[in-house]
Formats: C-alpha cells, structure tokens, sequence
C-alpha cells in the first residue's frame, strides 16, 4: 500500500521538530561498519512511534531496525533520505522497495552533498572569512561573517531535505535535479575564486606584518611551491608538506 | 601548564572538537573560529585570530570527505590559539612554533578521531542482535555513547597538547633564532602555498576559474595601487 506522492505525511510539529533536531546529530554514532546508517535510525524515530503499537509494537521495531543499517549520505542531505524513509515507513511501504530505495539513495546523495557543501560552500564561506580578516576586521566581524554565512546555507540545505523528504517520499530522486543542486556547485566556485583573487593576499599582507624586504623573496618561493605541489597533485597533502616545513624550519632556528 | 590551567581550554576544546563531525557541525570547530575562542580564553582574541586564519589556509586542503581520514581542527584550533594567545607579542618564534604545535595536534587528533569509529565499531557489534531486534534503548545508547565519547576524546587530546606543548613552545620561542621578518614569511609562504593548491585541487574543473581568481586579484591590485 503506498500512498500517493503529492499526499504529504501529516506529522505533528513537535515530531518534525525533534528529527530536525536531531538531523545535526545524524553522525553521533559515526563508523565503519554502518557508516551514518544508525544515525538515520536515531533521526527517524520519534516519527517511528507513530506506527500501529507505538515503541513496543512489531512495526516500530521492524522500521527501527531496518533503517538503523548501513547508509551513505553527506550528513546535511541526509534529510531527504531521512524524510522520504519516515514517509515510506509510515505509509506502510513494502519493505524490500524500502531497501531498494535506501541503496540507490545513499550514492547520489554523499556526492552532490560532497560536491556542495565540502567543495563549494566551505571553502567559499572560509574565503570570505579570510577575507574580511584581510580587510582588518575585528575578530568578532570575521568569526560572525564566517558562521553566520555559512549555518544560512547549513541550515537550510538541513531544512530543505527534511521537507521535501517528507513531502516527496520514494519520489524524492526528482528533487535532486534542483538547479541549486546541480548548478551551485560551479557559480559558489566561481565565486570562491574571485573571492579568493583578492582574500588572500590582502590576508597574507596582514600576516607578514609591516616591511616589504621579503615580499619578493615570498612571492617566488610561493610560486615554486604552488608548482611544486601542482605537479604532486593527489600524491602529496598540503598540510603534511607544511608540517614538515614548519619541523625543519623549527628544528634550524632552535639550533642556530 | 597544570592540568588545573589546562581543564578549561580542554573543555572549549571538547565542544568544538564535537562540532567536527558528531554535533552539530555548524562548523564552530574550523581554525578561523577554533583559535579566535582559543586567543580569546586567554584574553588575547586577535592573536587567536591571526593564526586561526593561518590554520585556515591550510586546512582548505583537508575538506571532510566521508570515510577519508583528515586532521581534526576543532581541537587544534583551540591549542594553536590558545598557545599563540599566551606569548608575548613581536616574538619572533611565537607564530612558527604555535603553529606547528596546533599541526601535530591536528594530526594526532585526527588519528584519534579514526580510533573512536572503530570503538563505535565495536560496541555495534556488541550490541547487533539488540539493534536488529529494533531495540530503542540499544540505538539511543549507542548514538548518545558515540557523541559522549567525541566529547572525551576531543578534551583529552586538547588537555595533553596543551600540557606538552605549552612549556615546549615556550622555550621554543625563548631560544628562537631567526628574525622576525623571516620567520613571518615563511609562515606566510606555507600557507599561502598549501591555500592556493588545495583552492586548485577543488576548483580546477569549474568553468573559467581562473579568468574569476584573476579579476578577483585585479581588485587588490587596485586597492593597493589606489590606498
């Protein structure tokens, strides 16, 4: 029996409250086994003990059961899946389409979420931070900047998948076609990277401090290691090179 | 630093080491905001600041892709900062040695991180049968116990550092031997240099990337050219 897609579920608000809640939550229990899968579970919950029997009936169990096991997703999307296994559970959705669905969801949405938010949004929201800083703002000016920019988006990329889960049920596939989706990923990099043309070394200027005997010297061991680390590409990590120098560096002011 | 000194920078440590990825990831544990709380518990936030946005630009290069493995910069925020905070201003060594300190923190910290998920691990193992019965209370314990544990694991790791590295980097900095113009650019070269790879690394496919970076650039240098 499954009921049809433009006929939302009809939650209590104080239930979509709590899975919205709890959404933030969703990778408290985080590992390799089950990945974020127990996290769904978690997050589904309260809306599971709306089903006939309530927390001791069969079907309560069953559905806890069944979506506590392994799923992927990017942790600010898993609200769609969140939403759209709620409406199926409580639709009384046949069991083994809800497995189906579960495995087919998970890819799509650990990639575009990947894509959006960790290779797009972050590095854009930490950009306009850098920047401000760069422009001389108080500490106060760049940690708000940067939070408040950034949770807008978190915030509502949460709420949005909740919603159109719940909205949508096993039809939610459609809703990942969203130009936001899609698109955003290329017009946020863009604009990461003309925020970051001027961020950046308005940042650096601050960092150096006042004189400019050694911004020649800067600017070309910049460039040789930005070719550097160009030509190593996925074989050498940023951070780990800079550990290293910073060591050396450390290491051979230490000694002389 | 006694460990009575290191308690309340362990607990700051603790919430946003938590904020990487158990709850609620609003991103309170990346460096730029990390240090600042740092700098600022020890009453020096602009400090905390500086090489918050440091730590920053390299962490750009670490974005927290799934299963992968990353450093944890919740917690090494606040040791940089709070480390950084701590010494006294025009030290030539301060930066470069505060710096490193919040580096192998991170590090460490993410292997712990790696740690946690395996004893997740192994309490669900534990505890299957329960949870594929549907048991309630056996999921609740589990997922609360994960995020009590984040907890722990975030303010140990924070507590340790800040009790090794503290008097480490102090006389790190009391026995400095470079100048300060040196050691400022070398900070400055590393992180512009891991910054401007890792935007590379994740931006190089998108359309016209570099025609935006350079008209972005453009504007500075007209800010420098008009200021």
């Amino acid at each position: 029996m499954t009921a049809a897609p433009s006929e939302p579920v009809d939650l209590p608000l104080r239930v979509k409250l709590a899975m919205y809640f709890r959404l933030f939550a969703l990778q408290g229990s985080w590992n390799y086994e089950t990945l974020n899968g127990t996290g769904v579970g978690f997050s589904m919950e309260p809306a599971l003990r709306l089903l006939p029997g309530g927390v001791d009936g069969q079907p309560y169990r069953a559905a806890l059961a069944r979506e506590s096991r392994y799923f992927n997703a990017h942790p600010y999307l898993a609200g769609v899946a969140v939403g759209a296994l709620t409406r199926a559970e409580l639709d009384g959705v046949d069991p083994v389409r809800i497995e189906r669905f579960r495995t087919a969801l998970a890819g799509p949405l650990g990639s575009v979420g990947d894509r959006l938010v960790w290779a797009s949004w972050l590095p854009f929201c930490s950009l306009v931070g850098i920047g401000v800083f760069g422009a001389g703002g108080s500490p106060l000016a760049v940690v708000g900047t940067f939070l408040l920019l950034y949770n807008a988006g978190h915030f509502l990329l949460r709420a949005w998948g909740l919603r159109v889960g719940l909205s949508r049920g096993l039809n939610v596939a459609s809703a990942l076609g969203n130009p936001v989706l899609r698109q955003g990923p290329d017009y946020i990099g863009r604009a990461a990277a003309f925020v970051a043309g001027f961020a950046l070394p308005l940042a650096l200027q601050r960092i150096a401090g006042p004189g400019r005997a050694l911004i020649g010297g800067i600017i070309a061991a910049a460039l040789i290691g930005v070719l550097l680390l160009a030509r190593l590409r996925e074989r050498a990590e940023g951070w780990r090179i800079a550990l290293g120098v910073l060591a050396v560096f450390v290491l051979y002011s230490v000694l002389t | 630093m006694s460990l009575l000194e290191a308690l309340p920078i362990g607990l700051l440590g603790a919430v946003l080491g938590l904020d990487v990825v158990s709850f609620p990831q609003a991103m309170v544990s990346r460096p730029i905001v990390a240090a600042t709380l740092g700098g600022a518990f020890i009453g020096n936030p602009p400090a905390g600041l500086l090489i918050g946005v440091v730590l920053e630009m390299i962490a750009l290069d670490t974005l927290p892709f799934g299963a992968s493995r990353y450093p944890e910069w919740g917690s090494a925020g606040v040791v940089g900062g709070s480390l950084f905070a701590s010494q006294h201003s025009g030290m030539p060594g301060a930066l470069p040695a505060s710096l490193l300190a919040a580096l192998l923190t991170a590090s460490i910290s993410g292997w712990s991180m790696v740690m946690l998920r395996r004893l997740i691990a192994s309490r669900l193992e534990r505890t299957r049968d329960q949870l594929e019965a549907g048991s309630r209370d056996a999921l609740l314990s589990l997922h609360l116990s994960g995020m009590s544990l984040d907890l722990l694991r975030a303010a140990l790791v924070t507590i340790v550092a800040m009790i090794i590295f503290a008097p480490l980097v102090k006389a790190i900095v009391a026995i400095w031997g470079s100048e300060s113009a040196a050691s400022h650019a070398v900070v400055v070269v590393v992180a512009a240099v891991v910054a401007i790879a890792a935007l590379w690394k994740v931006f190089h496919s998108v359309k016209h990337v570099l025609w935006f970076f350079f008209g972005g650039a453009l504007i500075w240098i007209l800010y420098l050219v008009t200021r």
